[in-house]
């Protein structure tokens, strides 16, 4: 349990570091990089609770694609080499309070709901974790609210591909 | 592994498994490097190159040159986003890294045998855009920058067929493990007769072809090689890179196809398996079992790289979107019915 403790305060601060580089950096391209790195580490946390599958989809989508579409944007639109100063706008010290507020209320509502609960990584909690028990509980116990999204999704491309054309 | 398997302690195993991982990659680019690159395509070709080094064949030319890499000056372009610059290859390298911890060369012979093995491998190679993007841009050149989009663009593309590829094999061995794949193509049977097994070629051809496209694409060789293309982008996004910089995105570009042919082994050729041998035995042949098997799917994506003309780049994008995918999802969708039949 204290090596799971130690990795998830390295990982944890790393991630806090990379995420504060995201809105600190006055170029875009970097704030994507951060983001990556971000991204990872939730990934990696994701694999000390032992949900592997969802740390491999966690990597796949959002690292492996949504990141990389990101940089693709950027960099055909406009790849800047020097920092943007105008990305800085005077709604600083509002976006502080607003940060520090959902914190705040995300720390109260878990210490509340889950904090006499301690995470025993053992056999059970890692047969939760396995694809298969994924597979199985989308698949049968909450298929009707997975093909709603799937249903949303396919709606939502459909409408950005009507938007996006011009013919 | 065999009665090796002393129990040295989690840390230890897991520095062993590191320092292996970290050695067989640069020795499986050379491998790769050396029999293709420089030796079939230049026997295909009629033009020898180097035949003296080493002796037989110039075996040694590639050594030496890694080691020229290594004495050559550092060079950074003066406008170049310096740290970015220096991690990209890096990331790409990592990426292929990454790939050889699942693949399996024996029964117990795995470094890490993961539950979602095939789906693990598939998503850290996407990594390696990542790095590509990075050089292009922070080489601050105009060739550069036009590369690494070009791959980005090529790379998302074919993702989705590679994946497609391999979802028909996994719904047919009923599992994402690697090692589940390989045991159920040895336990399988051809109409009730258990000579060989049942090597998933005989009902997934066509995801076999897929996968070797879409492969033959995320590792840009000809005929998908428009990021490096070197008559319109001199070297795409590794135009800038020299020494041992340039020598990392060698050994990720031939890491990768050596990995990807591993993959392609394992999931449709049987990997490590070999009929009629089981247990310690397989153990010890299964890394030459499966190295025969590789080489011959690396044989024939190398075959194809010397020998078709580049796409072009609009061709590239109608083919993934407009044939590979619906072909991919079709099989997807012809297993699944022969699954639930059978």
């Amino acid at each position: 349990m204290v090596a799971e403790n130690v990795a998830f305060w390295i990982i944890a601060a790393a991630m806090a570091g990379a995420a504060i580089g995201v809105v600190r950096t006055q170029n875009v391209v970097h704030a994507a990089l951060f983001l990556v790195v971000v991204l990872a580490g939730a990934a990696a946390q994701y694999i000390l609770l032992a949900a592997e599958f969802v740390a491999w989809v966690q990597v796949l989508v959002y690292i492996g694609a949504i990141v990389i579409l990101f940089l693709f944007g950027i960099m055909l639109t406009r790849a800047p080499m020097r920092g943007d100063t105008e990305l800085d706008n005077d709604q600083r010290w509002i976006a502080a309070v607003t940060a520090l507020f959902v914190l705040g209320v995300l720390v109260f509502l878990l210490v509340d709901a889950f904090g006499d609960r301690a995470i025993k990584v053992d056999d059970s909690l890692r047969a939760v974790g396995l694809s298969q028990h994924v597979a199985d509980s989308i698949f049968r116990t909450y298929v009707m609210p997975f093909e709603i999204v799937s249903m949303l999704l396919l709606a939502a491309l459909v409408g950005a591909v009507a938007i996006a054309r011009r013919d | 592994m065999l009665q090796l398997a002393v129990d040295i302690g989690w840390g230890w195993t897991l520095a062993f498994k590191t320092v292996l991982v970290l050695a067989v990659v640069p020795l499986a680019a050379l491998v790769l490097g050396y029999t293709f690159l420089l030796k079939m395509m230049s026997h295909m070709q009629s033009r020898l190159g180097p035949m003296d080094p080493g002796g037989f064949h110039g075996w040694f030319q590639l050594v030496g040159d890694g080691i020229k890499f290594l004495q050559k000056e550092d060079v950074m372009p003066a406008e170049a986003d310096r740290r970015v610059f220096a991690i990209a290859p890096a990331v790409v390298v990592i990426s292929t890294f990454l790939v050889f911890v699942v693949v399996p060369t024996g029964p117990k012979l795995v470094v890490e045998n993961l539950d979602v093995g095939v789906f693990y491998a598939l998503a850290v190679s996407s990594l390696s855009v990542i790095g590509v993007l990075m050089a292009g841009w922070a080489s601050a050149n105009k060739f550069a920058l036009l590369g690494a989009l070009r791959a980005a663009a090529q790379l998302i593309a074919y993702e989705l067929p590679l994946l497609l590829a391999v979802v028909g094999v996994v719904v047919q061995a009923g599992t994402m493990s690697l090692q589940g794949i390989v045991h159920a193509q040895q336990a399988g049977s051809i109409f009730g007769w258990h000579g060989i097994g049942f090597p998933f070629i005989l009902t997934q051809f066509v995801g076999f072809l897929l996968f070797l496209v879409a492969s033959q694409a995320e590792l840009t060789q000809t005929p998908f090689d428009m990021p490096v293309a070197e008559s319109e982008l001199v070297a795409g996004y590794m135009v800038e890179y020299t020494g041992f910089r340039f020598l990392f995105f060698f050994i990720g570009e031939f890491g990768t196809a050596f990995a990807f042919a591993a993959l392609a082994a394992t999931l449709f050729l049987g990997g490590w398996s070999l009929p009629w041998v089981h247990g310690a035995a397989a153990d010890l042949l299964g890394i030459p079992v499966l190295f025969a098997k590789l080489m011959l799917v690396a044989f024939l994506m190398f075959w194809v790289r010397f020998t078709y003309p580049r796409l072009r780049e609009d061709q590239l994008q109608s083919l993934a979107w407009k044939f590979l995918i619906p072909i991919g999802l079709a099989n997807i969708l012809v297993t699944g019915i022969f699954k639930v039949a059978f």
